[in-house]
């Protein structure tokens, strides 16, 4: 197990280079996701807005 | 209208692709993992060691993929940016867009990848050659595109102009895949080729190739997940939208409720 991590002695070239590539494509998975969350929050906010002014003469 | 145009119509509706692309995207992420693990047992673990480069070849298996990935996206948004300016379709106009940012996530763990591959192997982290440089051009021109579409307050306007810049560079595209070949530098020349035999033994080519699968699902996954947000946000006034808010919101409730 260690002997598979060390790479032959290039572990600490290797192991950066994947957990870059595993933390930008995480931030790629999650950022639509947290987008998605704001802008249905907005939409229910202007749809209040509009009904409360709708609702008052 | 003749059946097939007719059909194209109805997909690119948004209501109608946003509610496909629902359906789609968790499924692509989830075979995108799948696929993506398999081929890194078969990189990390089951293929051998370079006879030249030792293990820090094993680098190759996320560099070569992601860095195809830089390119099929910005061949992808720039299809679609041609199609959203002359024919103003608003599908296209979010899938060009959304397209921009996976770009450029995948161009830069190319970067990234490339740099912590060239230490070992070439005694630096970084050089000025064509292959590097371009490449570094090609993230310069997926941030361009991000920064311009959140520059112009009006979204269907700052999607046009947006597509308009992607359009222009295009002609880095062929500059990035032909470096290697047009300037012989520090850069390696290609192993895998179309045409012709690739120069790679065939234990390290199915990781690499399995896991060029994996990252162009990966991209289909994360273009769904971000044109149903762009869809979302452009149309947020119509009732299909007012009713995804409204069902999210009813659906988050009872979650607090219950769970």
């Amino acid at each position: 197990m260690a002997e598979f991590f060390a790479m032959g002695g290039y572990g600490a070239y290797i192991w950066p280079a994947y957990a870059v590539f595993f933390v930008v494509l995480a931030i790629d998975a999650i950022a639509p996701r947290l987008r998605r969350k704001r802008v249905l929050h907005e939409i229910r906010g202007k749809l209040k807005r509009r009904q409360s002014r709708e609702a008052t003469p | 209208m003749n059946p097939l145009v007719l059909w194209f119509h109805k997909i690119g509706s948004p209501p109608t692709f946003y509610r496909i692309a629902g359906v789609l995207a968790p499924w692509c992420f989830a075979i995108a993992i799948a696929v993506g693990a398999f081929a890194l047992y078969g990189g990390l673990v089951l293929a051998p060691r370079d006879y030249q480069q030792g293990d820090a070849y094993r680098i190759i298996f996320i560099h070569v993929p992601c860095a195809w990935m830089g390119l099929f996206a910005y061949a992808f948004m720039a299809v679609n940016a041609f199609i959203a300016l002359v024919w103003r379709i608003k599908l296209s106009e979010i899938l060009a867009m959304a397209s921009a940012p996976i770009g450029a996530a995948f161009t830069f763990i190319t970067l990234v990848s490339g740099s912590l591959w060239g230490k070992p192997m070439w005694g630096t982290w970084w050089t000025w050659d064509a292959r590097l440089t371009s490449e570094l051009v090609l993230l310069f021109l997926y941030l361009g595109v991000i920064g311009l579409y959140h520059a112009i307050e009006d979204r269907r306007q700052a999607a046009r102009a947006a597509s308009f810049l992607a359009l222009i560079g295009i002609v880095n595209i062929p500059i990035v895949h032909f470096s290697v070949n047009w300037w012989n530098t520090l850069h390696q020349a290609q192993t895998v080729r179309l045409m012709g035999p690739s120069k790679i033994s065939g234990d390290m080519l199915w990781p690499l190739l399995t896991m060029a699968l994996a990252t162009h699902v990966w991209f289909f996954a994360s273009l769904f997940a971000r044109t149903r947000v762009g869809l979302l946000e452009l149309e947020g006034g119509k009732d299909w939208a007012r009713d995804v808010a409204l069902a999210e919101a009813t659906r988050e409730r009872t979650v607090t409720q219950h769970g």
